[in-house]
């Protein structure tokens, strides 16, 4: 082991002995999120400033992988996670994180802006999406105009994402699950010609789509927002499909091992308040559950927003996943 | 006699030492691997985890697509370092240097690299589209082939490159005055040194490539092309089965180990030969012949090698300008990752080697510590990864250790490189100075001075280079274990690309590859100059090997 010289020894004890008494003064609330949350151009350094402003608090974020990797996370830490409220999990990952006991009831009414609404005692929302298919107009001028044309657009090469690594990759699973139900296997392998290929996750998919390797990604409705506002590019687009598009919704529950329970409840209701949800829009790239009171940012009202919202309750999602995941994989392997 | 004493009491702690080591890297293999499955059996409700139909053709793939990188980049690497090892010609040395660089770009930027170059809208096919030819889709085994020889033949060539410089130069001239030329040469000169050397290269690329999860998917264009190691991360991300993750682990593991061992086992080690560490000097392959299959080789490796490469640094370029500030701190991080494990490998790896050299009159468990020390390369590092964090969990917050638990993963991944080249560097030095040593009664320190520390520097820094430059690279631990003060280089690379900044992250990219490569060349320069006789060794160095690229032109035929 290093041997520090006594100078260094002591002040490193009086560092180590002082810091308690600094944590006691003000609480600190541990809130697990996932890495595109945390990150310097994500929502949380702005969701950090806001409710340490008003909590007389510590916000520390911790950045866990994705949804997936930190529910992970909080099953293996169990009862002696540091954890005080989990942000990031989707339906998919909610009826899991239900059965593990972790979470705690909110006791919140709320009341979102959330199409199909919600009711859920143990998560509350904070964005939403919808998945679709992004391209580029100068590409593509002519997108397909629903599923059965995307499977029979002969020149179209489309790239996704697997459903086993990405959360993406298994919203695109359920969605055509909800439109075909008995008949999803026979679509993916009227499909699979048009598909590239399959990536890890979103960001490879995402790439091979802006280097020109496929005509479409599988992404979501508000990415053309971020190369509207952020880069001033009004090519990319969503293409919206009228069977409808199936939803992404970004939950956050408080841990039944929390220290800071009021804390938690109140970071809860701040997540629902306009100065967490007007943060969302042009850092998460997702739609607010409340409508800022200033309206959506710029560029949003250019978005087309899908006419039929689908979304299966958690229960269901788990229920049907890994029968979806055989299917699929049936289909494409052939 | 206590001069004596002291001696054995050196030996009897340096045995341990290497015994430590070699424990030490089997517990973050298997060791990590046992204590997932542990501590998911315990949680199992519905009985031990089956062993699937989609497993099976999981493994198939698996085992072919590596084999066959393994072999197509080994193959195509004998007539390259043939080229490089007899030929002089502007830039070189350079291009000696640059070999290390595919296999450390980051990982989506090398798909990106081959796509730009091989996809259906890369150069390749535009150039077939201008001909008139149809557009060639690579995606399935072909893609999965083209990137891992991408990444791997370099690698396989710098092997080869060690090989011959370790050939000593009188033998060449030999070979000269019996007048030997073209197969005759070929089979006298560079074919022992390939039966000694390409069956660790193989294994080498054979685990490389088992490990590849995110390549084979993206390029091997679905599902078809899953490999174990997705299985085993879809065990754990999807249905959090630590059970089933750990078994699938360990039976990678201990499929690998077999084959790793067997491919040692082909690999026939010449008695090294004592020489004078003149310069090689070449004169074969004049005619025109030969002369035409080197340029070919050059050429083809250049395009082959350079164009992806090109087109990654291309975009890093045109990104640098939209780097963020937060990248400094980050590649700071990734320093502070690549140093620590830099430094743990190659206590790992001189520990490892001198124990199989110990047990060299056993060769079967030489072989063995040889074919352990490959293991953390065959281990899942996310599996990996949780089984440190459960091992530790009961003694500290292993969230607070991210750093160094990143450090120690990847020196056990990067043992294998540091090993194969250090331990034929131990073995030569051995048999070119350890008689003379003995003669002269040198011990301790004073014989590690003179006998083994010239011997074993080049390929010293060379492996603390690569150890450094992998860690600095890694995304496989670091995405478990996300460091609460902020992200190292990679994490960042991931975090920019999910908030749709494609231009910073291709900067951030050229930025870890400009770390990486830079500290690989840093401990090559600092292993050079380390010795007070350095200077003047240099003018008549080995002729070969890893040189970096900054002396171009000197090294030419005279």
């Amino acid at each position: 082991m290093m041997k520090l010289p006594p100078i260094a020894a002591a002040a490193l004890a009086a560092a180590l002995s002082a810091a308690p008494l600094a944590a006691e003064e003000r609480p600190t609330l541990t809130v697990y999120a996932y890495d595109s949350f945390v990150s310097d151009w994500g929502p949380g350094p702005a969701v950090e400033k806001a409710f340490e402003a008003e909590c007389g608090c510590d916000l520390r974020f911790v950045a866990a992988g994705d949804g997936a990797a930190l529910l992970g996370r909080l099953k293996l830490e169990g009862a002696r996670t540091e954890a005080d409220v989990a942000l990031g999990l989707d339906t998919n990952l909610t009826a899991e994180a239900a059965e593990s006991g972790l979470f705690a009831p909110h006791g919140i009414a709320a009341k979102v802006d959330l199409p199909g609404g919600w009711d859920d005692p143990l998560f509350l929302p904070y964005d939403y999406g919808w998945f679709a298919f992004v391209y580029d107009s100068t590409r593509l001028p002519e997108p397909p105009a629903d599923f059965e044309a995307l499977a029979n657009a002969e020149n179209l090469r489309i790239v996704i994402q697997d459903p086993r690594s990405s959360t993406p990759g298994l919203g695109l699973l359920m969605w055509v699950k909800h439109v075909y139900g008995e008949r999803a296997g026979d679509y993916w392998r009227r499909l699979a010609p048009r598909i590239v290929t399959v990536t890890k996750g979103w960001s490879e998919a995402y790439g091979m789509f802006l280097e020109g390797e496929a005509d479409m990604a599988l992404s979501y409705t508000t990415s053309p927002a971020y190369h509207l506002i952020a880069e001033g590019d009004a090519s990319k687009k969503a293409a919206i499909f009228p069977e409808g598009h199936y939803m992404q919704v970004e939950v956050a529950g408080k841990l039944a091992a929390s220290d800071q329970p009021e804390l938690a409840d109140r970071f809860l209701r701040f997540m629902l308040s306009d100065k967490f949800q007007s943060i969302i829009p042009t850092t998460n790239w997702m739609y607010p559950v409340a409508a800022p009171a200033q309206g959506l940012p710029q560029g949003f009202e250019t978005l087309p927003r899908p006419a039929r919202s689908l979304l299966f309750p958690p229960e269901q999602a788990r229920a049907l996943r890994d029968a979806a995941v055989d299917e699929w994989l049936d289909a494409l392997s052939r | 006699m206590t001069r004596f004493r002291a001696d054995t009491a050196a030996a009897l702690a340096g045995g341990l030492a290497s015994w430590a080591a070699l424990a030490a890297v089997l517990a973050l293999s298997f060791g990590s691997a046992g204590m997932a499955l542990l501590h998911g059996w315990g949680a199992l409700e519905g009985g031990a985890p089956a062993w699937r139909a989609s497993d099976t053709r999981a493994l198939e793939f698996t085992l072919r697509q590596a084999a066959l990188s393994a072999l197509i980049s080994t193959a195509a690497a004998v007539p390259l370092a043939r080229a490089l090892a007899r030929r002089r010609f502007w830039g070189r040395d350079a291009a000696i240097a640059l070999l290390g660089a595919p296999f450390l770009l980051p990982t989506i930027v090398a798909i990106l690299g081959v796509v730009a170059v091989w996809g259906r809208s890369g150069l390749v096919a535009d150039a077939a589209a201008a001909l008139g030819l149809p557009r060639p889709d690579i995606y399935g085994l072909p893609g999965v082939l083209l990137a891992h020889v991408f990444f791997n033949l370099p690698l396989a060539t710098r092997i080869f490159l060690q090989g011959y410089a370790a050939i000593p130069a009188e033998r060449w001239r030999l070979a000269e005055q019996l007048g030997l030329e073209g197969r005759a040469l070929f089979a006298r000169m560079d074919w022992p040194m390939l039966r000694e050397s390409a069956p660790g290269a193989f294994a080498l690329i054979f685990l490389v490539c088992v490990t590849s999860f995110a390549v084979a998917l993206a390029l091997g264009g679905g599902p078809r092309a899953t490999t174990l190691e997705l299985a085993i991360y879809q065990a754990l991300r999807f249905d959090f089965d630590l059970a089933r993750a750990a078994l699938l682990a360990l039976a990678q593991l201990g499929l690998c180990m077999a084959l790793a061992a067997l491919t040692l086992a082909l690999s026939r080690a010449r008695p090294p030969e004592p020489g004078l560490r003149a310069r090689i000097v070449r004169r074969d392959g004049r005619g025109r012949a030969a002369r035409a299959t080197d340029a070919a080789a050059l050429i083809a490796a250049g395009l082959f090698l350079g164009l992806p490469l090109g087109a990654a640094l291309a975009r890093g370029a045109a990104g640098l300008a939209a780097l963020p500030a937060q990248a400094w701190p980050a590649a700071g991080r990734s320093l502070m990752v690549a140093l620590g494990s830099a430094t743990l490998c190659m206590a790992l790896a001189l520990g490892l080697a001198t124990l199989a050299l110990r047990l060299e009159r056993r060769p079967w468990a030489a072989r063995a510590v040889e074919a352990a020390g490959l293991s953390a390369l065959a281990a899942p590092p996310f599996v990996m990864g949780m089984g440190l964090f459960l091992a530790l969990r009961p003694l500290t917050d292993p969230f607070a250790l991210a750093l160094p638990i990143t450090a120690a993963i990847n020196a056990a991944m990067a043992l294998p490189f540091a090993l194969g080249l250090i331990l034929p560097a131990l073995r030569r030095a051995r048999a070119e100075y350890g008689p003379l040593a003995d003669q002269l009664g040198l011990r301790g320190l004073a014989r590690l001075r003179a006998a083994t520390w010239p011997a074993l520097r080049r390929p010293l820094g060379l492996a603390a280079g690569l150890a450094a430059a992998l860690a600095a690279g890694d995304l496989g631990v670091i995405a478990l274990f996300a460091p609460a003060d902020g992200p190292t280089l990679p994490l960042l690379v991931q975090r920019l690309m999910a908030g749709y900044r494609w231009d910073a992250a291709a900067g951030a990219s050229l930025l870890l590859l400009a770390l990486s490569f830079g500290l690989f060349l840093a401990f090559d320069l600092a292993a050079r100059s380390l010795s007070p006789r350095a200077a003047r060794r240099r003018g008549r160095g080995r002729g070969l090997g890893w040189r970096p690229g900054w002396r171009l032109g000197r090294g030419r035929r005279p």
